[in-house]
C-alpha cells in the first residue's frame, strides 16, 4: 500500500453527495484510488451481510426528494436517499401505498423503527406479508438511474408498467445490496391501498396443520392477501398478547363489501376449527408486527435466519432442524418465509443441509455478530456454475470491486 | 421488407456446414437435425413474417443433456445459435441467421409437475402458455399472463419476451409470475434459478433472463405461479364521444382505487373494423370504446360495476352496456380479440406497433398520430391496453404498392419515437428483436447500451447467442470491459463530506 492510500484509509472519508454527478465523481475517485466504498442510506440495514472492509463511505442520505408522483398514473419517482417514511406518508395522503409492504429491519437489528431510504429498500429487495400475492420491491420497480462501479451513469426501464425494451436492469439490480451499482433515482409502481381489511384467526393448530390450512386458504377464491402461522412460542408477542393459542392468521383486504363476502367464504371452509377474527385496526397492527419480525426484535444479537422455501414443506424443514438444534420459528408467506432465532450458534451448515433436503430454497443469516458474519456465509452459497456467473456479472458492473466488496459473497 | 443489416456472416461456419451437421447428428440422433432446404422453410421466419432467412441447420433437441452438448459444441467451435420456441415473436426475435444453428425447443412439451399446495407448475419450455392453464383448470386454477398468441406461444418464449396480455395490470407480466428456471449457458453449463420459493439467494438472474430475447441462455424448464380462478368476471362496454373522455374515465377508475382485471380501449377505425368482422354489437358512432372487466367475488364485482358505471356517466359516456352472462362478456371481448385479423380484412397488409406511453398522454399521441397518418398517406387503427398504457397502432398498407411498405416502416418508427418523447418506451410486450433494434438509441444513450451489453458479456462473451437482435451494434466484450486505471488520476471529488 502506498502512502496516499494509507492516508486515505486512516482518514476514512464519508462522501455525502447531493447530485448524481457527485455520486459518479466519488465512485470514479474510488476506482482511481482502488479503495472500496461502503454504500449507505440511513445505515438501517448496514448490519446485514458480511462485514465490508471499506475505509470510505458513500452516504446517499442527502440525495433526497420525490421527483415525480402522479397518483392517477400509479407512478412515483424519488432520489435514492429519500426516506421511505416520507414516501409512505405521501402515498397515504392519496390512499395509495407500495403494495409489496416493505418490511422495516430496524427493530430486528437493534435500531430505531421508521428509518431507511428508497435506495435501501430497493437494494435489499424488501417485501412484507403481501409478497405471496403482490411480489417484492423488484416486482414494483419500473425504472432506475444508477452509477456503476465503473463510474458510469446509466438508466434502465422507464415510468410505465409494460416495458420490454432491453434487459430488465431495474429488477436485476434489486437485491444486489449495492454491490453492482449505486442507485441514484428509482421509479416505482404504486397502488391503491385497501379500503378495508380483516384477519381470520385459526387457533390451536400445530405447524404441519397450519401449513395445510394456509395452502387451502391461498388456493381458495377468498383472495387471501397474507397467511402466517404464529406458534405457541411467539403468539404472545403479537397485538398485545390477545391471541389465546398458536394462531394461523389469514388476511383479507379490499373494498368493504368484498372483504365481508370473502371473509364468509373463508370462514365457511374452516368452520370445523376454532375461528376468531380481528377488526381492521388490530389486523393492521398484527401484520405490521409479523412484517417486522416483532418476536425476535429482542435487543439481542442471537442469530436470526430468514429462510425462503417451498411453503408446503416449511414445517418439515423446521421439524427436522429442531431434532438437532435449538431453534424458535414462525412462518409468513403461507410458510414460504420462515423466521428463525437460534439459541446461540447459527448452525449454518445444519440449517442449509436440512433446507436442501426439505423443499429447498435459501437461508440468509440476517442477524449475527460481525465476527460470525465474517466467518459464516451470510447468503446462501451457490453451486459452482452459478457462483461463477455471479462473479462475471459483478466484474461487468464493478470490475475493480469498489462497491461493497465481499458484502454478499467473500470473493464477489 | 428489407431485413436490417445482420452481423457479418462467418464464412468459416458456412464452409464447414456438412461437418457441423454431422457432428450435431451425433448429439441429437434421428429426425432431430433438419438440414434439407424444403424442411427448413417452416422455420425461416417467426411472427414478423416480413423478414425471412434460412438457418444454417435446424436442431430439435429432446433432452437437457442434448441442449447442453449442442451449446458446448457450438461454443467450442464458435458457431452462432438462435433459440426458438413456437416462433410467434412479433419482433423477429427468432429470425434465423444464415450462419447460425436454429435451436428449436418445441419437443420440450411436457408439463412435469403440478403442485397445488405450493400453487406452482413445473413445465418444459415448449408447453404452450394456454397449456399451463389447461393442465390446472379442472381444479379451478389458471396461469395469469395471457398474451393473445396464448394458444400457440410457448412458456419458454414467454420468459424470453416477458410476455404480458390483457390481464397484466392486475396480475403482472411473466416476470412477476415466474418462480424458477433451469437453463443452459452457452458453454453448456446447466444452472437452476429459483424454484418453488420466492426471491433470489444472490443476484436476480431470473429478472435478467426474463425478457432477454434469447441472448443470455436457453431455458430448459420453467416453474410458474398458478392462481385460483376468480369466482366471477363481468365487463362493461362503454362508448365515448372523444378519446379524451375515454382517457379521463380510465384515469378516474384508477383514482377510485380500482384495478380492473382488464381495461382495453379502441379508436374509431379499430371499432369499425372489428364490428364489421365479428358483429359484436359495438356502437359505431363513438370515437373511443372502452372495455372494463372486473373480476373477483360476486359481491365485489357487482359493487365495482356500479362504481365504474357512475364514473363512465360522469365522463359523458354515450353508451354503456354491462354483461349479464359469460356469453355476453365474451361478445364484448370478441371484437377486441379479433382486432388484428379484423384490420387484416380491410387492408392488404398491416404493421402492428407496440409502444407504451404514460396513459395521460393518450389524447396527444392519438392527435399526433392522425397528423402522421395524413403525412404518410396511410390509415392507422389503434387498440390500447388502457390500464397500463400499452398502445398497438396498426398501420394499414399495401405491400404491392411501390413505396408503401417503406412508408409504413417510417410511420411506425415515428410513432415509436413519439412514444419515447412523451415519456414512454419502444416496446411494451413484443420485444426489440430485429424490428426495433435500430431504434434503441432513441431511448438509451451509448453508456446505457454498453452496460446492457456488458450483462450479455457475463453470459456470452463471444456473442454466439442470437446475435444481431436487440443491440444495434455488436461490440467486443474484451474491448468494453477495458478500464484504464491510474492511481491518483481523479482529483479528490468536491463533494460535501463529514
Amino acid at each position: 500500500m502506498n502512502d496516499a492510500a494509507a492516508k486515505v484509509e486512516e482518514a476514512g472519508h464519508t462522501f455525502r453527495p447531493e447530485t448524481e454527478e457527485q455520486v459518479r465523481d466519488a465512485v470514479s475517485w474510488a476506482v482511481s484510488e482502488q479503495t472500496p466504498l461502503a454504500v449507505r442510506g440511513h445505515g438501517s440495514k448496514a448490519a446485514i451481510g458480511r462485514p465490508v472492509q471499506a475505509a470510505n463511505t458513500l452516504d446517499l442520505s442527502a440525495l433526497s426528494g420525490m421527483t415525480l408522483y402522479e397518483p392517477e398514473e400509479l407512478v412515483l419517482s424519488a432520489k435514492a436517499g429519500t426516506p421511505v417514511a416520507e414516501l409512505h406518508a405521501l402515498l397515504a395522503e392519496n390512499y395509495q401505498e407500495f403494495a409489496f409492504e416493505p418490511m422495516d429491519y430496524g427493530p430486528l437489528l437493534g435500531g430505531e423503527a421508521g428509518r431507511g431510504t428508497l435506495g435501501g429498500l430497493f437494494s435489499a429487495n424488501l417485501a412484507g406479508p403481501r409478497r405471496i400475492r403482490n411480489g417484492a420491491a423488484r416486482d414494483h420497480v419500473l425504472g432506475i438511474r444508477a452509477v456503476t462501479g465503473r463510474g458510469d451513469i446509466v438508466k434502465s426501464g422507464g415510468r410505465v408498467v409494460k416495458n420490454v425494451t432491453g434487459y430488465d436492469l431495474s429488477k436485476g439490480l434489486a437485491g444486489a445490496w449495492g454491490t453492482l451499482a449505486v442507485a441514484t433515482e428509482l421509479t416505482f409502481k404504486v397502488l391503491p391501498r385497501a379500503e378495508s381489511e380483516t384477519t381470520l384467526v385459526l387457533l390451536g393448530l400445530d405447524d404441519a396443520q397450519a401449513c395445510e390450512v394456509m395452502a387451502l386458504a391461498m388456493g381458495s377464491v377468498a383472495e387471501v392477501s397474507a397467511a402466517a402461522h404464529l406458534p405457541e412460542t411467539v403468539r404472545r408477542s403479537f397485538v398485545g398478547g390477545v391471541l389465546s393459542a398458536s394462531a394461523t392468521v389469514l388476511r383479507i383486504d379490499g373494498f368493504a363489501p368484498s372483504v365481508e363476502a370473502r371473509f364468509e367464504r373463508l370462514a365457511a371452509i374452516f368452520k370445523a376449527l376454532r375461528v376468531e377474527w380481528l377488526n381492521a385496526e388490530t389486523s393492521r397492527q398484527l401484520w405490521r408486527e409479523v412484517r417486522d419480525v416483532k418476536p425476535y426484535a429482542d435487543g439481542t444479537a442471537r442469530p436470526i435466519w430468514r429462510v425462503s422455501t417451498a411453503p408446503a414443506s416449511a414445517h418439515a424443514f423446521v421439524m427436522a432442524l429442531r431434532m438437532e438444534a435449538g431453534v424458535d420459528a414462525f412462518y409468513d408467506w403461507q410458510g414460504g418465509l420462515v423466521w428463525m432465532r437460534m439459541e446461540s450458534d447459527p448452525e449454518a451448515e445444519l440449517v442449509r443441509r436440512h433446507l436442501s433436503a426439505n423443499g429447498g430454497g435459501h437461508a440468509t443469516l440476517v442477524r449475527a455478530d460481525p465476527a460470525i458474519r465474517a466467518a459464516v456465509p451470510v447468503f446462501q452459497p451457490q453451486p459452482a456454475a452459478l457462483h461463477a456467473l455471479s462473479k462475471r456479472l459483478k466484474a461487468q458492473f464493478d470490475p475493480t470491486g469498489v462497491l461493497e466488496p465481499g458484502r454478499m459473497v467473500a470473493d464477489i | 421488407m428489407a431485413t436490417p443489416a445482420m452481423p457479418e456472416v462467418q464464412e468459416k461456419t458456412l464452409s464447414r456446414r456438412e461437418a457441423i451437421v454431422g457432428d450435431l447428428r451425433a448429439i441429437v440422433p434421428g429426425e432431430g437435425v433438419v438440414d434439407a432446404t424444403n424442411s427448413m422453410r417452416a422455420f425461416e421466419n417467426d411472427g414478423l413474417t416480413a423478414y425471412r432467412q434460412l438457418p444454417l441447420v435446424v436442431v430439435l433437441p429432446e433432452t437437457v443433456d442434448q441442449v447442453s452438448r449442442v451449446l458446448a459444441y457450438c461454443h467450442e467451435n464458435e458457431i452462432r445459435v438462435v433459440p426458438r420456441g413456437s416462433g410467434t415473436s412479433l419482433s423477429g426475435g427468432a429470425l434465423p441467421l444464415e450462419d447460425a444453428v436454429l435451436l428449436v425447443m418445441s419437443r420440450f412439451n411436457q408439463v412435469l409437475e403440478i403442485d397445488y399446495d405450493n400453487r406452482a407448475v413445473r413445465a418444459q419450455p415448449g408447453v404452450t402458455n394456454l397449456g399451463i392453464t389447461t393442465a390446472v383448470q379442472d381444479e379451478g386454477f389458471y396461469y395469469a399472463p395471457d398474451p393473445s398468441s396464448q394458444i400457440a406461444c410457448s412458456i419458454g418464449g414467454n420468459v424470453a419476451e416477458n410476455s404480458g396480455g390483457v390481464h397484466c395490470l392486475k396480475y403482472g407480466l411473466t416476470t412477476n409470475n415466474l418462480l424458477g428456471l433451469e437453463m443452459v449457458l452457452v458453454t453448456g453449463e446447466v444452472i437452476r434459478l429459483g424454484g418453488k420459493h420466492l426471491d433470489s439467494e444472490g443476484y436476480d438472474f431470473l429478472a435478467l433472463m426474463t425478457g432477454s430475447e434469447g441472448l443470455l441462455g436457453v431455458v430448459t424448464e420453467v416453474t410458474v405461479r398458478i392462481l385460483k380462478r376468480p369466482e366471477t368476471a363481468r365487463a362493461l362496454l362503454i362508448g365515448f364521444p372523444s378519446s379524451e373522455a375515454g382517457g379521463q374515465c380510465v384515469a378516474d377508475i384508477i383514482a377510485a382505487g380500482i384495478i380492473p382485471g382488464g381495461m382495453e380501449m379502441m379508436d374509431k377505425p379499430a371499432i369499425a373494423a372489428a364490428e364489421d368482422f365479428v358483429k359484436a354489437g359495438y356502437p359505431l358512432d363513438v370515437e373511443a370504446l372502452l372495455i372494463v372487466e372486473l373480476d373477483g367475488c360476486v359481491e365485489e364485482v357487482d359493487h365495482l360495476i356500479d362504481v365504474v358505471e357512475r364514473i363512465a356517466a360522469k365522463n359523458g359516456s354515450t353508451t354503456c352496456r354491462i354483461s349479464m352472462s359469460d356469453e355476453e362478456r365474451a361478445t364484448f371481448w370478441a371484437g377486441r380479440k379479433a382486432a388484428f385479423p379484423a384490420v387484416g380484412r380491410i387492408s392488404p397488409d398491416y404493421y402492428c406497433m407496440d409502444g407504451t406511453i404514460p396513459r395521460k398522454e393518450l389524447p396527444r399521441v392519438l392527435a399526433r398520430m392522425r397528423e402522421l397518418s395524413g403525412h404518410y398517406g396511410l390509415r392507422v387503427a389503434n387498440v390500447f391496453h388502457a390500464g397500463d398504457g400499452n398502445l398497438h397502432p396498426l398501420i394499414l398498407y399495401d405491400a404491392n404498392e411501390p413505396g408503401e411498405l417503406e412508408r409504413a416502416e417510417e410511420f411506425g418508427a415515428d410513432i415509436l419515437k413519439l412514444c419515447v418523447e412523451v415519456g414512454g418506451v419502444l416496446t411494451g410486450e413484443h420485444g426489440v428483436g430485429v424490428e426495433k433494434r435500430d431504434l434503441m438509441g432513441t431511448m438509451f444513450n451509448e453508456t446505457d447500451l454498453d452496460q446492457q451489453m456488458r450483462v450479455k458479456c457475463a453470459f456470452d462473451d463471444k456473442h454466439l447467442l442470437n446475435p444481431g437482435k436487440v443491440f444495434p451494434q455488436l461490440r467486443r466484450c474484451a474491448e468494453m470491459g477495458r478500464m484504464h486505471i491510474h492511481r491518483g488520476q481523479m482529483p479528490f471529488p468536491d463533494i460535501p463530506r463529514f
